[in-house]
C-alpha cells in the first residue's frame, strides 16, 4: 500500500484504513465497502468517484457513523485528528457530528424538516454544540446565509423549506453544515439533483468556502468533470473497493487502472476527440458484491484481463507517495490510451 | 490493446410470479392462521345441520341451563350445555355461525357494490362528479351510523333481512374512499389514456382496465367491512334491535345470557369467543392478503 | 390558511344541514308516525287527532323547516315519553356521555401513541410484536362482550369496581377502558406507521448528521411530523365513540345520550330520537372541522402559503 502519513502528522484530518461495510440482504452478505483506505489533509479536497451503487456514499456514512441499522462497519483504523472514531460511543459521536465534522446530502428537496423554519433548523445546530444564546445563533445563521449567497437573509430565516427552491435549499444545507466551523466537510453528490446552471455556482461556492474556512473536504460524485474542477486528489471506487487513487494530475494524465481508463475515455474532450469517433464505453454491468468474492471485480469487463485475474483480489500497487492502483499488471502494460 | 471476448453476464433465473406468490402466502403466518380458522368456521357453518346434535329452536323447560362439558354436572347429549329455555347451545352456536357469515357476506357484497361504484366513478371522472360524491361520502361519515342503524332498525322492526339491508346501505363509505383513491392512482397511469386514445368506451375501460387493478384493495376492504358488519349485527342483536329471537344470532345469545352473567358466565363467554375468533380470522386474513399482494405497503 | 378555514367551515355547514334533514326524515321510515304513536288500540279519530296535534298533516318540508328553525334556537320539542322539553333531558344526559367519550379518547391516546412510537423505534422487537398483537385482538373483540367480561372479572370475582351507574369516577373506569380499547388499534398502528415512515426520511438523517441528540430527534423532529394524521384520526375516533357509546352505556347502565337514544327508539319517542341524532352528528361535524383546522395549522405547507 502507498505509504501514508502517520497519524502523528497534525496535517492529517481524517485517516481511514481498511474500512469495511457489510449489509445482510436476502441473497447473502453484501460487501458494500471493501478494504477502503484514504487520508484527507487540512484544506484539501478529496473526491470519491464512481458509478451509482459502488459504495462511495456508504463510505461517507460509515465515517460519520450514520449507517442504516442493517449495516455493520469495521475498520483497522478510523481516526479523526488524533481521535479514534471506532472507540467513540453514540453520544460522543453525536458531539462531533455537526460540530467538527459535517455532511451535506444529495436531495435538498427532502433534507430539511418541513415543519420548522429555516432559522430554527440553522440555529439548533450551534445551540446544541456551543450552547450560545438564540440571538447569537440567529446572527451566526444570518452571517452564513449571506456567505452562501442568499440575499435578504433575515426574511429567509422565518421561511419554511417549501417556500424555497432546490438551489436555495442546498445553499441552506451548506450554511447549516458550516454553522460550527467544522474541520471536515463531506458532500455527497451535492449538485446531482440541481440544474446544470446552478451546479457550477454551488461548486464554486463550496470551493470558496473551503478555502476561506480552511476545511478538509470529501466530495462524492460520479461526474469526472466536477473532479477535474475542484479536487486536489481523487480515489476511484469500483464495487466497493478503491481501484485507483492519487492527485488529479497524476490520475488524469497517467491513469493506470483499466476502469479509470474507461471512465476517462467516456468523456469527449474538445480538441482531442476526433469528430465521428466512437466514445469509449465499458461493456458489461457492475457486479453486486454479495457473498464470497473471488479475484478482481473488474475482470469481466476488462480488456486486459488474463488468467490470474480470477485468482486473487489484487492488492494496491504504489507508484508514489499517494498514488496507487489495484491491478496485477505492471504500469508499462497499462499505458493510458487517452494520453 | 486486444479486445477480448467478454463473457456475458450470468442470467439468474428466479422463481416464477406464481411460485413467488404461493411462497409468500404460505409463509405469512397471519394469513395462514386466519385462513385456517375462517375455513373451519365456514365448514362448520355449512355442515351445521349435520353436526348439530339437536334442533336449535327446540325448547325444553326441563333441561334449562345445563352445564357445558367442562363442568362436573354436564349432560353428555348437550356438550355445551343449554340456554335459559333449554335449547342446545352447541346447535345454536353452529347455526349462529351461519347467521354471522351470511350477514358478513351479504353486507360486504351490498355495501361493496355501492361503495365501489361510487368510488370508481368519482376517481375516474373527477371534477364535479367527484365533488358531489365526496360530499355524499362526507355526509355519510357524519352520521353516527350506530345510532342511525339502531334508529332505522328500531323504527322499521328488527329482522335478519332488515339488518342486512340497513347495514348494507350504511357501510359503504370505506369502500368508496379506498376505491376512489385507488382509481385515481390507476387513472394517472399511462395505459388508461392509451385505451381512451384507441377509442375504448368508458364502461369498457372501467371494467377491463381499472377494476382488475383495484381488486387488491377491494378485497382488503371487503374483509374489513365483513368483520365490521358481523360485529355491528352482534351489537344490534345484543341491543334487541337486530335479529329477533328465536333465531340463533351470537349477539342475541350474549344478550339472552347476560341476565345469568354472574352464575353462568359461559352463556355469554361461548358466543363471545366465537364472535371473537370469527372476526379475528377475517382480520388476519385481510391483513395477510394485503401484505402478500402489496408488500410495499407493509408498515 | 384563511381560505382553507373558510372552505372547511362552508363544507361543515352544508353537511350539517343535509344531515339534519336526513335525521328529520328518519321519522318517516316507520310509516305513518301518527299510527306509531297512537298504537294498536287507536281509532281513526284518534289518529286524525294525533296528526293534527303534532302537525303531521303539514307538508314534509314545512315540518322540517319548523323543526330546524326551533332546533337552531335550542328547542327540540317535547318528548312524547317524558313530557318535558327534549333539550332539558338532553342537557341532563349529555355530560355523562361527554365525560365517557373524553376519558376514553384520552385513555386511548395515552397508551397508543407511546406504544406506537416505541414500536416504530424498535420494529420487530417484542414490544412491537406485543403492540401489534394487542391491536389485532382489540379490533376483533365485540365491545359489549368485552364490557360484560370485564364486569364479571372486576365486579364479581374481584370486587374492585362497581358494575353500573354513574355516581362517582370509579363507575367510569370500566366503560372508559372498553370504549377506549376500541380506538387503540387504529391510533397505535397509525402512529407506528407514521413514525416509521418519518424516521426513514431524509430530514431525520440530516438531523442525525447535525449531531442532535436522539431525544430531540424523536420528539422535536420526528413526532411533530408523524402526529399530523393521528390528530384527524383521533377526532374521528372520538366521534365514533360518541356514536358507539350507545352499546357501552346500555351494558353499564350509564345515563347518557346513547342510552337515551336507545330507550327513545324503543318507545317511539321521535322528537328525542331526532334530536339526539342531530346533536351527535353536529358534534361529529364540529370535531372533524376542528381536526382539519388543527391539521392545517400543524402543517406549515398549509398554514403558510
Amino acid at each position: 500500500m502507498a505509504k501514508r502519513q502517520s497519524k502523528d502528522n497534525p496535517d492529517v484530518v481524517l485517516e481511514v484504513e481498511g474500512l469495511n461495510v457489510d449489509i445482510s440482504v436476502a441473497a447473502g452478505e453484501l460487501h458494500a465497502v471493501r478494504d477502503v483506505s484514504f487520508i484527507v489533509r487540512q484544506g484539501e479536497t478529496l473526491c470519491l468517484v464512481g458509478e451509482s451503487g459502488c459504495g462511495k456514499s456508504m463510505t461517507a456514512l460509515a465515517v460519520m457513523d450514520l449507517l442504516p441499522r442493517a449495516a455493520r462497519r469495521s475498520a483497522k483504523a478510523l481516526n479523526f485528528f488524533s481521535m479514534d472514531l471506532l472507540k467513540l460511543g453514540e453520544r460522543e459521536m453525536a458531539d462531533i457530528r455537526g460540530d467538527r465534522m459535517a455532511m451535506i446530502f444529495q436531495e435538498p428537496m427532502t433534507s430539511l424538516n418541513p415543519a420548522y423554519t429555516i432559522g430554527n433548523q440553522l440555529k439548533e445546530v450551534i445551540i446544541r454544540h456551543r450552547g450560545v444564546s438564540h440571538l447569537e445563533a440567529r446572527q451566526r445563521a444570518m452571517f452564513l446565509l449571506e456567505k452562501v449567497g442568499i440575499t435578504a437573509a433575515e426574511s429567509r430565516l422565518s421561511q419554511y423549506p417549501h417556500q424555497l427552491s432546490g438551489g436555495l435549499r442546498q445553499r441552506v444545507m451548506i450554511a447549516m453544515a458550516l454553522m460550527c466551523e467544522p474541520e471536515l466537510i463531506i458532500a455527497d453528490e451535492p449538485t446531482t439533483a440541481l440544474d446544470v446552471t446552478i451546479q457550477a455556482q454551488i461548486l464554486h461556492l463550496l470551493k470558496d468556502l473551503q478555502r476561506e474556512f480552511h476545511m478538509a473536504m470529501i466530495l462524492i460524485t460520479h461526474d469526472l468533470g466536477i473532479v477535474a474542477r475542484i479536487a486536489d486528489r481523487l480515489a476511484v471506487i469500483y464495487a466497493g473497493q478503491i481501484v485507483e487513487s492519487g492527485t488529479v494530475q497524476e490520475v488524469f494524465e497517467n491513469s493506470m487502472h483499466p476502469y479509470t481508463h474507461g471512465l476517462l475515455s467516456c468523456i469527449p474532450v474538445p480538441g482531442k476527440t476526433k469528430r465521428g469517433e466512437f466514445l469509449g464505453s465499458i461493456p458489461g454491468m457492475v457486479p453486486t458484491p454479495i457473498g464470497k468474492l473471488n479475484g478482481c471485480s473488474f475482470r469481466n469487463r476488462c480488456s486486459y484481463a488474463f488468467q490470474s485475474c480470477s485468482g486473487q483480489n489484487p492488492e494496491i500497487r504504489a507508484l508514489s507517495l499517494n498514488w496507487g492502483y489495484r491491478c496485477l499488471l505492471e504500469p508499462e502494460k497499462l499505458k493510458s490510451p487517452c494520453a | 490493446m486486444e479486445l477480448r471476448q467478454i463473457p456475458a453476464a450470468e442470467e439468474i433465473l428466479g422463481p416464477s410470479p406464481g411460485q413467488l406468490l404461493r411462497r409468500r402466502i404460505f409463509g405469512h403466518k397471519g394469513l395462514m392462521i386466519g385462513g385456517v380458522i375462517l375455513g373451519i368456521i365456514i365448514l362448520l357453518a355449512l355442515l351445521a345441520p349435520l353436526l348439530s346434535p339437536h334442533d336449535p329452536y327446540q325448547q325444553s323447560l326441563v333441561k334449562r341451563i345445563s352445564k357445558p362439558f367442562w363442568h362436573p354436572d354436564s349432560k353428555p347429549e348437550h356438550p355445551l350445555g343449554t340456554d335459559h329455555v333449554g335449547r342446545d347451545y352447541l346447535s345454536r352456536l353452529l347455526y349462529g355461525a351461519r347467521i354471522s357469515l351470511l350477514i358478513g357476506f351479504c353486507v360486504a357484497l351490498i355495501s361493496g357494490v355501492i361503495g365501489t361504484a361510487l368510488g370508481v366513478v368519482a376517481g375516474y371522472f373527477g371534477g364535479r362528479i367527484d365533488m358531489v360524491i365526496t360530499f355524499i361520502i362526507t355526509l355519510r361519515l357524519s352520521l353516527p351510523f350506530v345510532l342511525v342503524a339502531v334508529a332505522v332498525v328500531g323504527l322499521v322492526g328488527g329482522s335478519l333481512q332488515v339488518v342486512i339491508i340497513v347495514l348494507g346501505l350504511l357501510l359503504w363509505n370505506r369502500y368508496a374512499v379506498v376505491m376512489r383513491s385507488a382509481t385515481q392512482q390507476i387513472r394517472n397511469q399511462d395505459y388508461v389514456p392509451a385505451a381512451e386514445a384507441v377509442g375504448c368506451s368508458t364502461a369498457r375501460i372501467l371494467l377491463s382496465e381499472i377494476l382488475p387493478n383495484v381488486l387488491n384493495s377491494l378485497v382488503v376492504v371487503a374483509t374489513l367491512e365483513m368483520a365490521n358488519a358481523i360485529l355491528l349485527e352482534a351489537a344490534l342483536s345484543f341491543l334487541g334491535l337486530g335479529v329477533q329471537p328465536p333465531t340463533p344470532s351470537w349477539g342475541l345469545m350474549v344478550s339472552e345470557g347476560k341476565d345469568f352473567l354472574f352464575f353462568e358466565p359461559w352463556l355469554i363467554t361461548i358466543p363471545g369467543v366465537a364472535l371473537f375468533l370469527l372476526v379475528l380470522s377475517i382480520n388476519l386474513a385481510g391483513d395477510g392478503i394485503r401484505d402478500v399482494t402489496a408488500p410495499e405497503s407493509r408498515g | 390558511m384563511l381560505i382553507y378555514t373558510l372552505k372547511r367551515l362552508a363544507l361543515a355547514v352544508a353537511v350539517a344541514l343535509v344531515v339534519s334533514a336526513l335525521s328529520f326524515g328518519l321519522l318517516y321510515l316507520s310509516g305513518d308516525p301518527a299510527t306509531a304513536i297512537g298504537g294498536e288500540a287507536a281509532t281513526d279519530a284518534d289518529i286524525l287527532f294525533i296528526r293534527k296535534t303534532y302537525g303531521f298533516d303539514q307538508p314534509i318540508y314545512t315540518q322540517y323547516l319548523t323543526w330546524i328553525g326551533k332546533a337552531l334556537r335550542g328547542d327540540f320539542g317535547m318528548s312524547y315519553y317524558f313530557r318535558v322539553p327534549v333539550s332539558q333531558i338532553m342537557a341532563a344526559r349529555l355530560p355523562a356521555t361527554l365525560i365517557l367519550g373524553f376519558s376514553a379518547i384520552v385513555f386511548a391516546l395515552v397508551f397508543s401513541i407511546p406504544l406506537g412510537v416505541i414500536a416504530a423505534i424498535r420494529p420487530n422487537s417484542w414490544i412491537d410484536r406485543t403492540a401489534l398483537f394487542l391491536s389485532v385482538m382489540g379490533q376483533a373483540m365485540p365491545s359489549f362482550w368485552l364490557g360484560l367480561m370485564l364486569m364479571v372479572l372486576l365486579s364479581v370475582w374481584l370486587p374492585l369496581l362497581p358494575p353500573s351507574g354513574t355516581e362517582g369516577w370509579e363507575y367510569f373506569v370500566m366503560p372508559t377502558i372498553v370504549l377506549g380499547y376500541y380506538a387503540m388499534p387504529a391510533i397505535m398502528r397509525l402512529t407506528r406507521a407514521g413514525m416509521m415512515e418519518v424516521l426513514a426520511s431524509d430530514y431525520i438523517r440530516t438531523a442525525r448528521a447535525k449531531g442532535l441528540l436522539s431525544g430531540s430527534i424523536l420528539f422535536k423532529h420526528a413526532l411533530r411530523n408523524a402526529i399530523i394524521p393521528v390528530v384527524s384520526v383521533s377526532a374521528v375516533q372520538f366521534g365514533f365513540m360518541l356514536g358507539g357509546s350507545i352499546v357501552i352505556e346500555t351494558v353499564f347502565a350509564i345515563q347518557g345520550m346513547g342510552y337515551l337514544a336507545w330507550e327513545s327508539i324503543k318507545r317511539s319517542d321521535f322528537p328525542t330520537v331526532q334530536a339526539v341524532i342531530l346533536v351527535f352528528a353536529v358534534i361529529y361535524i364540529v370535531l372533524t372541522l376542528a381536526a382539519d383546522l388543527i391539521n392545517g395549522w400543524l402543517d406549515p405547507r398549509i398554514r403558510v402559503t
